[in-house]
């Protein structure tokens, strides 16, 4: 074999690989842009009668029980409002993901206010940040009780700093409790892709959802969980609802 | 014909039999293979080096009782003991040196194993060479497969331990009512405060906390060095938090001060407790806001 032929060879295999890691790349680069266009939206409902909730009694907690004085706060394992609408259902998507979506960096807020969470249940991307803030004049101790992730258990008293925290699996979806306030519980659901949290009208958007069929899973804390298929386009927002049926 | 029939049979049957079989192994705990590679679970402690393996007959013998062939906390004793045995599989331990949410060390784990746990059916194991107790550890290590894929956390830097001066103890005492150990522990730390009686451990079984007034000792160890690990890195599994985040490293000294002035045992703070005349906190009082002119300290910080 003549030594021209060779390097010839040689020139054009490491052009192919020059092609092959720019094509890489840019497809990479492609991916971490934000999905295009599509995206959902619906309204999660009950049907029947919202179960009976009971008043939390703050009366060891003094600081927290001023605070609620005019308007008792009651456990809030099923939030309904006037129309039927359910609130704090995290709906995302389990089926249909690319498996490139990149996670959200936006930072979220955990606040511990009034001996309550705030917000009750929040969904995060694994890896996205959340803030834990004691807006309170007690100390809390935070302890997220996961069983795919670390646990931990972080006293946090009035005043000091908020800490910044992620998850790293994915889990649908992590108690968290104040063992000093046994009434205080809440909910972080880490998942992939694009999510949603239902708002106090039952309504929710998910954003952010590249055309395609999509599995979408709703979760709810007493209720469990619920699918549903839908096929997204560019454009208009593909129309989902969930209803959960009272127990 | 019927002869193809029955080998048709045979064959499908086989079949089925060979695939259930196989699924029932992978839905298994851990496959064989897998608790081979476990086996090779290793500690070191200073220079001893602990295996796994070698471990077994111990584990056997004297461990499985209370934690069960699997290490999860299911032996056969279990049903009669309170507080239930640790549950290995989870990867999860009270006594650590590293911070909330991480593994404990070898040394961490080895230490446990000698002291056993005060007030527990773990007793000390301290008749054990140093090289069983090594052994035990990397076995204890095998049954959670988190020991396979993270890394022990980094210790806590505790500072040398000053000299127990009376400021000292009044800003142990003003930590204790700011950090509201009270709620639970009690403003003399009697575990009677408000929130003492719904405690609940990860299991949501009840659980006590530690009163410091009963002669006891604490179940992480009772040396100085020991309580100031307990309340910096939390017992994780458990109620208590840890206080890392709010304790600077020269404070936390402090707080163990105050809280030997609790305990019954004689001890130099218990004497400058006494000769302050120190009375327990009032929770209903607003924490004092200026402390004592804490004595200035080497402090080495993190």
């Amino acid at each position: 074999m003549k030594t021209g032929y060779k390097y010839k060879l040689a020139a054009l295999f490491s052009a192919f690989l020059l092609l092959g890691l720019g094509v890489m790349i840019l497809g990479q680069k492609v991916d971490a842009a934000p999905p295009s266009g599509g995206s959902v939206a619906g309204t999660v409902k009950l049907d029947g009668t919202a179960p009976h909730e009971r008043s939390i009694d703050m009366s060891k907690e003094p600081s927290c029980a001023k605070e609620h004085a005019s308007n008792p706060v009651k456990v809030e394992s099923v939030v309904v409002g006037s129309n039927g609408g359910l609130q704090n259902v995290v709906v995302y998507v389990t089926q249909g993901l690319s498996g490139n979506e990149a996670n959200s960096t936006q930072m979220q807020t955990w606040d511990q206010k009034g001996c309550q969470y705030i917000p009750h249940v929040i969904a995060l991307n694994p890896g996205q940040h959340f803030k834990v803030v004691n807006s309170d004049q007690t100390s809390h101790n935070i302890h997220p009780q996961p069983k795919n992730n670390s646990e931990w258990n972080k006293s946090q008293p009035p005043g000091s700093q908020p800490f910044d925290v992620t998850w790293a699996n994915p889990e649908v979806a992590i108690n968290v409790k104040c063992n000093i306030h046994p009434w205080m519980h809440g909910y972080m659901a880490v998942v992939k892709g694009p999510y949603a949290v239902s708002d106090n009208s039952g309504d929710f958007k998910l954003e952010g959802l590249a055309p395609g069929s999509y599995t979408l899973t709703a979760w709810q804390e007493e209720y469990g969980t619920q699918t549903q298929k839908v096929t997204v386009a560019a454009g208009k927002p593909a129309a989902v609802n969930f209803t959960f049926k009272a127990k | 014909m019927r002869a193809t029939l029955l080998k048709c049979s045979l064959v499908v049957s086989v079949t089925v039999g060979v695939f259930f079989a196989l699924s029932g192994s992978a839905s298994a705990q851990i496959t064989r293979y897998q608790e081979d590679q476990r086996l090779g679970t290793e500690s070191h402690i200073g220079n001893v080096t602990g295996h796994a393996k070698a471990a077994a007959m111990d584990y056997r013998r004297y461990c499985v009782g209370c934690h069960g062939d699997d290490g999860d906390g299911m032996g056969a004793n279990e049903p009669w003991l309170d507080p239930k045995p640790r549950n290995f599989t989870l990867g999860q331990f009270k006594c650590r040196s590293t911070p909330t949410g991480t593994l404990p060390t070898d040394e961490d784990l080895f230490d446990t194993i000698a002291r056993g746990l005060d007030r527990s059916n773990m007793p000390p194991w301290n008749t054990f060479t140093r090289q069983q107790r090594a052994d035990l550890v990397a076995y204890v290590k095998h049954f959670s497969p988190k020991f396979q894929t993270e890394k022990p956390g980094t210790p806590i830097q505790i500072p040398p331990e000053p000299e127990v001066t009376a400021d000292r103890i009044k800003t142990g005492q003003v930590l204790f009512q700011k950090l509201e150990c009270w709620k639970c522990h009690g403003v003399e730390g009697k575990a009677n405060g408000p929130s003492a009686d719904t405690l609940q451990d990860d299991q949501n079984r009840p659980i006590k906390p530690y009163d410091f007034t009963d002669g006891t000792r604490p179940k992480c160890g009772s040396s100085d060095q020991d309580i100031y690990k307990i309340f910096m890195t939390g017992l994780d599994g458990t109620p208590m938090p840890s206080f890392a985040d709010n304790v600077k490293p020269d404070e936390a000294w402090d707080l163990v001060f105050y809280l030997r002035t609790l305990q019954p045992m004689h001890s130099k703070e218990r004497q400058i407790a006494k000769q302050l005349g120190l009375k327990p906190i009032d929770p209903n009082a607003p924490v004092p806001e200026a402390t004592p002119a804490a004595t200035p300290a080497p402090a080495p910080q993190q």
